[in-house]
């Protein structure tokens, strides 16, 4: 063999796409704002926000600032704005490690579903009280035997006059409790062993439908941010149905995109990064390590704002989202590590803030950086198939 | 991406004898009659004005075939430094380096280590001091060495008449650092692409266990993780590309990218390297296999340039100066 006969690869990241020089303004105000809210100790900086990070003051004081629904057209309350502008807001909130769980899922990918699926009616319905942070929403695709495999769910739909009734069982719905709707991924017709993506659908569920059951699922800190949600025979009508029925596989893979690759991936632990560094001030012998992270970081935001780039022309990335996830949650717990072995101060769950409490927060949240929005196996084994092994 | 150019740079390196050592003659007069030899350089200087982007679809080619030719040095480096310098450029392929030297009027002595393509070039660029020096090799004395990958990297001592002597410009050793950095990335990230394009090929073609070891879970994870190194290598490589085109290398947005960049592909470099190897096997570890053309060089040109040690303490250094407050505005500055 010789290098005249380079294997074909696929790419594996848009080329690099610049922030416009009009978004400069932008984060000056978003910076502003978050500096003045901080302040006015209105929150305290913490890890992981946009898991654990609910306040519904806060989301809605973004939605009249004009920082939700950036995306979504003006006329169903959103701005119009390009994914790099929204890029430069989301950034700017979790590098301040700011609370944002409430309205994270409705804004990052219900939004935008909805736009590319949803009738009219479920638009109108919907897109303006998330522009405004009064709408939350959750993801009901996982069960309790269909996790990496969700060709698998059980949850059965089926056809009655009107609409449909769902029943089965949800599991670990982020902020179920909390939200007004998810969408839930159901099986709309017989599962077929040599078409296992065929026959699923989604359905927009209001969660206080009757038939609905919300049970909570402590995390491993005891706190409430998961759910169970049983169906037993829940009415969802017609105009609920999410795009086409038995299109729910195309439709969940495309949401994902959105999901996989944006900052959220690689700065869950940016505030403890920067905490760290205050607790460095003055060492020296360390430049080597903090540089490490510094290249890392700097690399995998590129790759993201590489994959928003081509999100904003239209693609769906889906290998290019993969690669970012897989390589920013294992960047987080490299964050992790080395905050442990350059600061000798032992993790607070009871701080109030500050670098103990960072510290605790992320060391209790990273077993779910590599687990949610899909695994990093299950990540690899997209990257696999991108390059051809499967 | 400039599509056309990227065709352009993947048929000439292609064709390259790559089992070969030493300066590749041919593919240096094809690069000189398609005006990628000097292609960032303006018109005066004999080259075609090209930008630092299109300079970075030319090196990753140049790394991803193992090009044997001085083409970083050539353009980015000595090309550079002597036409911002005012000295007429000499015909033929160039090298350059930082060193000290021993200046008194246009008389020098002394001895540079490790010069890349010294033995095959047709003019050594010296920045020495506030000096740039323009040494002739037939001039010199040329001991030869080599990197890791037996690319030259020769030892020239000089006691006598140099070509030109001149006052250095403003900056040219932060620039030269910096460019040779990110020229290394670019080369890096191209050679790491090709080691898993190899791997990828390998792993369906090789059969054990009655199937091809690319359909077993454990190599797909492998390639998978080297796959996620390479994304990251080019994404980092072309990027600080796009960052100096954009602000110049004066920028310290450029700087930090740079070092972002050569930290990140010399990371990547040792991870695809050592991946590739594994899911080769024994083959992969002979001289008759072509895996070594491109794992030889992750290997030599992680460390040159810059090591990631060296670039990942500048990093830290700044990020540690800037502080908890600095930390992110470095970040999206
Ligand atoms: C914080 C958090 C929030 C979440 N929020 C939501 C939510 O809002 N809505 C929702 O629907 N889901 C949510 N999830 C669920 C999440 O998507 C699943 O946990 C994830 O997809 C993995 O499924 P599982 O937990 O059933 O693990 P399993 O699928 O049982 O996997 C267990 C282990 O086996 C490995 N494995 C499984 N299959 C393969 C394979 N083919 N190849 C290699 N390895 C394999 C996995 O990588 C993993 O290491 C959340 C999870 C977390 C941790």
């Amino acid at each position: 063999m010789t290098a005249t006969t380079l294997h074909r690869l696929p790419d594996l990241v848009p080329p690099p796409t610049e922030l416009p020089p009009r978004t400069a303004a932008l984060r000056a105000e978003v910076r502003a704002f978050l500096a003045e809210e901080q302040e006015a100790g209105r929150w305290t900086p913490r890890a992981d926000v946009w898991l654990s990070g609910w306040d519904e003051r806060f989301s809605r004081e973004l939605g009249r600032r004009g920082w939700l629904g950036m995306t979504i057209p003006e006329e169903y309350g959103g701005h119009g704005a390009s994914a790099l502008d929204r890029y430069v807001v989301t950034e700017e909130l979790l590098a301040a490690g700011a609370p944002v769980a409430a309205h994270w899922i409705a804004d990052r990918q219900i939004g935008p579903t909805l736009l590319r699926f949803g009738t009219e009616e479920q638009r109108q319905r919907f897109l303006p009280g998330i522009a405004r942070g009064e709408v939350y929403f959750g993801i009901g695709m996982s069960e309790p035997d269909a996790g990496s495999d969700l060709a698998a769910v059980r949850t059965r739909a089926e056809r009655v006059d009107g609409g449909w009734e769902l029943t089965g069982t949800k599991v670990w719905t982020s902020g179920a409790h909390h939200a007004h709707a998810f969408f839930a991924l159901a099986r709309s017709a017989p599962r077929d062993e040599q078409h296992r993506h065929a026959g699923l659908s989604q359905f927009i569920v209001l969660l206080d439908s009757p038939g609905v059951q919300i049970r909570p699922i402590p995390l491993l800190t005891g706190a409430h941010h998961f759910n169970e949600v049983v169906f037993d025979r829940v009415f969802v009508p017609d105009d609920m149905v999410l795009g086409e029925i038995g299109a729910g596989w195309k439709q969940v893979t495309s949401e994902l995109a959105f999901e996989r690759s944006g900052p959220e991936r690689f700065l869950s632990t940016f505030p403890l990064l920067v905490s760290m560094l205050g607790e460095l001030a003055g060492s020296t012998g360390i430049e080597r390590e903090i540089g490490g992270l510094v290249a890392r970081l700097w690399t995998l935001r590129r790759m993201s704002l590489a994959v928003a780039g081509s999100l904003e022309s239209g693609q769906a990335p889906e290998l290019a989202a993969a690669v970012v996830k897989e390589l920013g949650t294992r960047y987080e717990n490299e964050v992790i590590d080395v905050a442990r072995l350059l600061v000798a101060t032992p993790p607070d769950p009871g701080a109030e803030g500050g670098f103990p409490r960072l510290l605790a927060d992320a060391v209790l949240h990273a077993p779910g950086f590599t687990l949610r929005g899909g695994t990093n196996e299950v990540l690899r084994g997209i990257v696999a198939r991108g390059l051809g092994l499967r | 991406m400039n599509a056309e150019l990227h065709e352009l740079a993947e048929s000439i390196f292609g064709d390259a004898a790559s089992n070969d050592t030493g300066f590749d003659a041919g593919v240096w007069a094809t690069l000189e009659e398609t005006g990628l030899a000097r292609l960032t350089l303006p018109g005066e200087a004999g080259g075609s004005e090209g930008t630092l982007e299109d300079a970075a679809v030319v090196l990753a080619a140049a790394g991803a075939h193992a090009a044997r030719v001085p083409l970083v040095e050539t353009d980015l480096l000595a090309g550079w430094l002597l036409h911002t310098a005012g000295v007429p450029l000499p015909d033929g392929p160039l090298t350059a380096v930082a060193g000290e030297l021993d200046v008194e009027g246009t008389t020098v002595r002394g001895e540079l280590r490790r010069v890349p393509w010294a033995r095959a070039a047709a003019g050594v660029a010296v920045l020495t001091g506030t000096r740039v020096v323009l040494l002739d090799p037939a001039a010199v004395e040329i001991t030869e060495g080599t990197n890791l990958a037996e690319e030259p990297r020769d030892t020239v001592t000089v006691d006598g008449a140099a070509a030109a002597v001149v006052e250095a410009p403003d900056g040219a050793a932060a620039e030269l650092r910096l460019r040779a950095a990110l020229g290394r990335a670019l080369l890096l990230a191209g050679a790491a692409r090709a080691a898993l394009a190899a791997s990828v090929r390998y792993a369906g073609e090789r059969v054990q266990f009655g199937r091809q070891i690319g359909r077993f879970q454990a190599v797909q994870q492998q390639l998978a993780l080297a796959a996620g190194e390479v994304a990251a290598a080019s994404a980092a490589a072309s990027a600080a590309a796009r960052v100096a085109a954009d602000a110049g290398f004066a920028a310290p947005s450029t700087r930090l990218a740079v070092a972002a960049a050569k930290s990140r592909t010399g990371e990547a470099a040792g991870a695809v390297a050592r991946i590739a190897h594994q899911v080769h096997g024994a083959i992969g570890f002979t001289r008759e296999h072509d895996l070594r053309l491109w794992t030889t060089r992750l290997w030599a040109w992680r460390e040159e340039d810059g090591s990631d040690a060296e670039w990942n303490t500048e990093l830290g250094t700044t990020a540690l100066a800037a502080g908890p407050a600095g930390l992110w505005p470095l970040i999206t500055g």
